[in-house]
């Protein structure tokens, strides 16, 4: 038997795999946060409407496995548009939304949900007396939002967010079910291409711990960042 | 709406159930029983004992549950003459028995975490107290730490059940038929996508916010004690905070 780390020329797909993996990530953690704030503006808005959809959202999603949600957004809403445009139309239209693009919706509208949840907690941790305050001094709702409310909630919602990434990004292994060209799906190519399935797939394992371990550094200095100016015990 | 498709094939969806449930209390189960010695371990102060479990952990939620699927259920094929040797080579054959391992090994390593952190959330005093009684060792943790212990952390735990019930859809990928599996298998055939697969998640829907229920009314028996009238419900925050991130 030769080495265990022997990738026969591979080694370049577990790079190439990597960049997707992070840019899939990065895209969709954009996604999920905007989706967040969207979804906790409608549960924390007086809106009964965007409550119940917000509720709706969060309660739906949260109770589905990711794989399920994947699968069913990935060709459920393709073909849901094809019938829609089709109806409208009356010809065939085909679409085809290509995969990066379905991951990054795809998990981004997962992980929104839970954002939702972060960014709550994250805003009802604000004593609403500043918010009086911030309104007696004659400042607007966005002015408000942007000066006193937002720099405070990402305090409180730096863990939960950081914790999120961690799942986040390693959901998008799900991604190679829908063969986009990730991580997870390239050691899978070159596994089979070389017969040397424990080395390739342990070898993407310690990538996604390398990532782990980088983003978890970098939670640090980012709550060190926010929670600057605040006094400790 | 297709409605027929479902209730055809109302057998073949309670067979997936039955499979995800069962893979989900084997999991666990086992997970359960493994974390417990692991969470001790890893609250000792001996590096020995200690990091290696620390190590064990952190492998195991710093990757991807996909990962560790596919290195168990194909990357044993790799070591199939070692594992013929010494007769292990029929257990690693079977995607049920990998699908059972990956994800007992995956659950343990969450839950022992959950326990460390339950473990070092109990008070000083209460542990000082607890020795000035004269309990020391095994049964200061028996009677003082591991009863508070498992108050602490059970929504966390609850967490972690659910997330593991929901998990388990991955288990399809390697050809097993649960519930996804069985979703995936009749939409190829019957091409009624979007039935199948609402279906598909209220089933998982249902289940999960069962687990939360049940969980929920443990949690609530087990913190009688805590509640300061009778007839007093929990926080309404409660149930759901059981469903945030783990």
């Amino acid at each position: 038997m030769d080495s265990l780390f022997d990738f026969h020329g591979y080694g370049w797909m577990l790079w190439d795999g990597l960049r997707v993996t992070i840019l899939v990530g990065l895209c969709a953690i954009v996604v999920a946060l905007a989706m967040g704030l969207l979804g906790c503006w409608g549960k924390l808005s007086g809106n009964r409407a965007a409550r119940i959809a917000a509720d709706a959202y969060t309660t739906i999603v949260r109770g589905v496995p990711e794989l399920v949600l994947i699968i069913l957004v990935y060709y459920g809403v393709t073909t849901l548009l094809q019938h829609v445009l089709q109806a409208i139309y009356g010809a065939e239209v085909l679409i085809d939304i290509d995969r990066f693009s379905a991951g990054v919706i795809t998990i981004g509208f997962i992980y929104g949900a839970f954002a939702t949840e972060v960014f709550r907690g994250a805003f009802l941790a604000i004593p609403k007396g500043q918010g009086e305050a911030a309104k007696a001094c004659g400042m607007n709702r966005v002015l408000i939002f942007r000066r006193i409310l937002m720099p405070q909630a990402w305090r409180f919602a730096l863990p939960g967010l950081g914790n999120l990434w961690l799942v986040l990004i390693k959901a998008t292994a799900l991604m190679s079910v829908i063969q986009l060209d990730e991580l997870m799906r390239k050691a899978d190519i070159a596994a089979r291409a070389v017969r040397l399935p424990f080395t390739f797939y342990f070898a993407a394992s310690l990538i996604y711990l390398g990532i782990t371990i980088v983003s978890m550094l970098l939670q640090q200095r980012a709550e060190g960042w926010a929670n600057r100016g605040v006094r400790r015990a | 709406m297709n409605i027929a498709v479902i209730i055809d094939n109302l057998p073949r969806f309670a067979a997936g159930l039955a499979l995800t449930l069962e893979i989900t209390a084997i999991s666990v189960v086992i997970g359960f029983c493994m974390a417990l010695p692991l969470a001790l371990l890893r609250v000792s102060r001996n590096p020995l004992l200690w990091m290696p479990v620390y190590g064990y952990i952190f492998y195991f939620r710093g990757t991807p549950l996909l990962v560790q699927l596919f290195l168990i259920y194909y990357g044993s094929g790799q070591f199939r003459d070692q594992l013929e040797a010494i007769g292990l080579w029929p257990f690693f054959r079977e995607p049920i028995y990998c699908a059972v391992l990956s994800l007992t090994l995956n659950t343990a390593a969450y839950t022992a975490e959950i326990m460390r952190g339950a473990i070092q959330a109990v008070q000083h005093g209460e542990i000082e107290a607890a020795r000035a009684c004269g309990m020391s060792g095994g049964l200061l943790y028996r009677r003082i730490i591991l009863p508070m212990a498992f108050r602490v952390g059970l929504p966390a735990y609850t967490n972690e059940i659910v997330f593991l019930f929901q998990a388990t859809s991955l288990v399809s990928i390697i050809s097993l038929l649960d519930l996804t599996g069985v979703a995936r298998i009749l939409i190829s055939r019957s091409f009624a996508a979007y039935e199948i697969w609402i279906f598909t998640g209220a089933l998982y829907l249902a289940v999960s916010y069962a687990i939360i229920w049940l969980f929920g009314k443990l949690e609530h028996s087990w913190s009688g004690h805590l509640r300061d009238r009778p007839g007093v419900q929990l926080a309404p925050g409660a149930i759901k905070q059981a469903v945030a991130l783990r």
